[in-house]
């Protein structure tokens, strides 16, 4: 069971030939076997997850099952969830045992989801390669060579290995899309505001989107029909009519307008990325799609756009971590302030200190205008690039990354070389915009490719249809490591 | 040298919702430490700020009694900085486009009535408190009570406009009537709920330009206020007059010495960082919401004194001090309306009442002598049954059990004697007794007839009508 994608467990857990108990301990004991190789996971506790397996049972045994209930499902260690320690992949809430649930885990309680464990993650979601973890990194299920993305490194990680058959991922500058190719699987990140952010622990208020992560894009639309929705609690959150992410799923592709950036294809784009997105172009010519070439002229501006913002909000939002009230406390110091310097010098990795220290510098008076307002200004820009195109076209594609994953290490120590991989996708979150990957192909090295999917507003179920067309035409996304 | 002083007031006002200004938990005071602080009020990692709309109306209130500006884009910002009573190691407030702009508030010095400007109104949220003594069992431990953290303030900012502590003062309690009258507040000092920063500043009677100011923290009571500015004054003067430079900085009275303290200069001022909450979109007030909070406005305190001057008659100096709540107002109005008697009303409510409420500690809600009783007792001196004098024995009388007035003067035989007769018999007997003040009325001093009433009204205990033995007392003397 354990390639099974998510409607086929469904499908076995409906007809009673197997139960969640069963499945819960099939995951669980590949968890036991794999993870000191991969470290996809921060936190296991079978006991907690066998007891959710079991209340699963009982409700199906009473006739309360859902679509998905006793289905098993890794989560990112950035969602808060009631008795399980929620660290963000930081020492500073290495000691942080949430009280209470984020609403996306309210919702897949509700429908009976089974907790399999915690994924490893970059530290506060800081990160592209997943190095940035204080539990150390997450290797690349196909290459234990290479990076497995990140910042939702341990999610991908745990879904391409089969450790889990989903996850959830968080995606501030493409930490869902960029993991999902670089390991091989379907990833998508909503319209910003279609999932709540309570519960999920803050980098960059602005940008941040949870999202679900599986093998098949109709499993990210069953999971997105779960934790979508309306929250009060979240003052971001979109009030609007129920959706059922599925209900384009049957549609064929024919007529669809496809756009293609042209600054998506230009210099610093890998041979083998250009091969792998011109096949899969091909591909949806195939099934029908009309191909446009649309210009997205400030998409080089993401990145200072983007380095500006989220380490802005981040230097903010990450002052609650003081060691006031709960997280890290240095052991020893002389007063107030040393405490405070102490403990977020001890409990921060160097990754976001560096962003804390740029976004308080951007955010300092007499700099405010020059950095913050302009790249809010750019922010605009980067938007309507993505307005102009859609009058062209109904969906845009484009690779996710400049590469296939590189190796562990290559680029740890030139985080400037590390920031300009995220080129294909943050502009995707300064403009507020859905967007997903879907695995595409193989580098010459074996390493997956995926292929960005970028809708517009609200289009989620357009774009899953997309991606669904591609693989009922494809078997990338069947493909597993072999481990 | 001759010195002006300049002052401009920072209130904070505690807005008495229900719930926090971002949160459900509740606001009430006096709880045990950290026991209305939720998720949101502790920072947990992942919580979120939702506006309290309740807050907002709040602040329109204020807004329309000002005669502001109300801004319809409300955009809340965070200001950054580490304190171990600020959870999230921000306040969000508001920086650019507050709530409520402009508008004025009038106040009244003695005789003198000036209009005060005001700069803004934003809304923010409070901050915990640190609690540095009295921890059971710990020494050189602080505290953190959260219960007030998210505690809805509306900061009121004015115009250096006030140029005396008396008119400091004068101000800061219009302000404190109109937010109570408003019922925006609820008014108590010693808990915080409104609380002045003075900002002082003196220059040479002429000069233009201000001189640098001071402020002065965190003032929770009038007294403390005009105390603190009165030792700031001096400070600043003998500062300078001694060859000093005042330093901008920031300063706190100390009320069992008399002087206020620099906390920080100016040159460890912190840069907050501000930029806009990216947690919380801009709230966009319609017209139709500031429409309905106008609808249901009461008429305010300025509107009812100058109607009390207009019906009835009052001074602008009662009329203030009648206007100084809104329970006293509605007070005052009850027994005006009820006695026809505005003038004396007001006498009586502003004097011996007042002084009464005073004396034992009451506000006029705990008044035992009801607007309906003190009626009683004003148409009866109106009406000549008892006189103005024997009337505060009556008053007296009625403050501390449940008689009516009418039933005061009956069992204590108060009533003013008005029967001629009576009267005449006891100017007779006064003149026979008394041949030496007789003569000298007769040789012309006027003031010897006060003599001979005063023994008039001795004799009938003081219950003889004054005017009618004024007036027998000159026939008699064949001076009519």
């Amino acid at each position: 069971m354990i390639n099974a994608t998510l409607k086929e467990l469904s499908a076995a857990l409906a007809a009673k030939s197997v139960s969640s108990a069963e499945l819960a301990g099939q995951f669980l004991d590949r968890i036991a076997a794999l993870n000191p190789t991969l470290n996809a996971f921060i936190t296991v506790d079978p006991e907690k997850t066998l007891a959710e397996a079991a209340a699963a049972d009982a409700a199906r045994a009473a006739g309360q099952a859902g679509l998905l209930t006793g289905v098993p499902l890794a989560i990112k260690d950035i969602f808060c969830q009631q008795g399980w320690k929620t660290s963000c992949g930081s020492k500073m809430l290495d000691n942080f045992i949430a009280p209470y649930d984020a609403h996306v885990i309210e919702r897949v309680r509700a429908a009976g989801l089974v907790t399999i464990g915690r994924t490893n993650m970059d530290e506060f979601a800081m990160g592209s390669a997943n190095e940035n973890s204080y539990y150390g990194p997450v290797k690349n299920p196909w290459d234990l060579a290479a990076i497995p993305g990140g910042s939702s490194g341990g999610s991908a990680a745990a879904v391409a290995a089969r450790l889990a058959p989903a996850a959830l991922g968080t995606d501030t500058g493409g930490s869902i899309r960029q993991p999902a190719s670089h390991c091989g699987i379907t990833g998508i990140k909503p319209t910003y505001g279609v999932v709540s952010r309570y519960g999920m622990v803050a980098f960059a208020s602005s940008l941040d989107q949870g999202g679900p992560m599986a093998q098949t894009a109709e499993d990210c639309a069953l999971l997105l029909n779960t934790i979508a929705g309306f929250d009060g609690r979240d003052s971001t959150s979109l009030e609007r009519p129920t959706e059922d992410y599925t209900r384009e799923l049957g549609n064929s592709l024919s007529g669809l307008k496809v756009g293609l950036p042209r600054e998506y294809f230009a210099a610093g784009l890998s041979a083998d990325v250009a091969r792998v997105i011109d096949e899969a172009v091909a591909q949806l010519k195939k099934l029908g799609a009309e191909v446009v070439e649309v210009s997205l002229p400030n998409t080089e501006l993401s990145i200072p756009a983007y380095y500006v913002i989220a380490p802005a909000e981040a230097s903010s939002n990450l002052s609650r971590y003081d060691g006031v009230r709960y997280g890290h406390r240095a052991a020893e110091y002389k007063d107030l302030v040393d405490m405070y310097e102490k403990s977020r010098a001890e409990g921060f990795g160097a990754e976001v200190k560096r962003r804390i220290l740029v976004g308080t510098y951007v955010l300092s008076h007499g700099y405010y205008d020059a950095y913050y307002l302009k790249a809010q200004k750019i922010r605009r820009l980067i938007a309507d690039d993505f307005k102009k195109a859609f009058e062209q076209c109904d969906v845009i594609l484009g690779p996710v990354a400049p590469t296939a994953a590189f190796n562990i290490g290559e680029k740890s120590n030139d985080p400037v070389e590390m920031y300009l991989s995220d080129i294909y996708t943050l502009s995707v979150n300064l403009a507020g915009l859905p967007g997903m990957s879907v695995p595409a192909g193989f580098a010459a090295n074996g390493r997956p490719i995926g292929l960005q999917i970028i809708g517009n507003y609200f289009g989620e179920a357009k774009m899953l249809n997309v991606a669904h067309q591609f693989q009922q035409a494809t078997d990338w996304h069947r493909k597993a490591p072999a481990l | 040298m001759k010195w002006e002083v300049v002052i401009g007031l920072e209130v904070h006002v505690q807005l008495n919702t229900a719930s926090k200004i971002f949160s459900g938990s509740s606001t009430a005071f006096g709880a045990e430490p950290n026991t209305q602080a939720s998720a949101v009020e502790l920072a947990l990692p992942g919580v979120l700020p939702v506006m309290n709309k309740a807050a907002v109306e709040k602040a329109i209130r204020l807004g329309l009694a000002l005669g502001s500006t109300i801004n319809k884009k409300n955009v809340f910002a965070r200001k950054n900085y580490f304190y171990p009573d600020l959870p999230k190691g921000y306040q969000i407030s508001q920086m650019d486009l507050p709530i409520v702009q402009h508008g004025t508030l009038t106040i009244q010095v003695g005789d003198e009535e000036k209009v005060i400007h005001l700069t803004r109104a934003h809304l923010e949220e409070d901050a915990g408190k640190s609690i540095h003594e009295g921890l059971e069992g710990l020494s050189g431990v602080s505290g953190i009570d959260l219960n007030r953290a998210g505690t809805p303030l509306l900061e009121i900012v004015s115009e250096p406009d006030m140029r005396s502590p008396e008119e400091a003062v004068a101000y800061a309690r219009a302000l404190h009537t109109l937010v109570t009258w408003l019922g925006i507040c609820d008014g108590n000092m010693q808990e915080g709920s409104f609380r002045v920063d003075a900002n002082v500043s003196v220059r040479p009677e002429g000069q233009v330009e201000f001189g640098t100011r001071r402020e002065i923290k965190n003032l929770n009571s009038f007294r403390f206020l005009q105390q603190a500015i009165e030792a700031e004054i001096q400070w600043q003067i003998d500062t300078i007059e001694d060859g000093g430079k005042v330093q901008q900085a920031t300063v706190l009275f100390d009320p069992d010495k008399g002087e206020t303290r620099a906390m920080r200069s100016k040159e460890d001022a912190h840069d907050y960082r501000y930029f806009p909450d990216p947690d919380l979109l801009p709230v966009v007030i319609t017209q139709e919401q500031i429409d309905a909070v106008r609808e249901s406005m009461p008429e305010l305190p300025g509107q009812m004194k100058e109607r009390f001057a207009e019906n009835f008659g009052v001074s602008a100096y009662d009329a203030n001090l009648l206007t100084s709540s809104y329970a006293l107002a509605r007070y005052f109005e009850a027994v005006a309306a009820a006695t026809g008697q505005g003038k004396l009303a007001a006498n009586w409510i502003n004097g011996e009442l007042a002084a009464s409420l005073n004396r034992d500690g009451l506000d006029i809600a705990q008044s035992p002598l009801s607007a309906e009783r003190l009626a009683g007792l004003i148409v009866r001196i109106a009406d000549g049954t008892v006189s103005s004098k024997l009337a505060k024995q009556v008053f007296e009388a009625m403050w501390g059990g449940e008689l009516s007035a009418d039933e005061v003067i009956e069992r204590d035989g108060l009533k003013q004697v008005s029967d001629v007769g009576a009267i005449e018999k006891m100017v007779d007997e006064a003149i026979a007794a008394n041949p030496k003040a007789v003569e000298e009325f007769r040789a012309g001093k006027e003031k010897a007839l006060n003599a001979l009433a005063g023994q008039v009204m001795k004799a009938s205990k003081g219950k003889a009508n004054p005017a009618q033995v004024q007036e027998i007392l000159k026939q008699k003397l064949g001076a009519a």
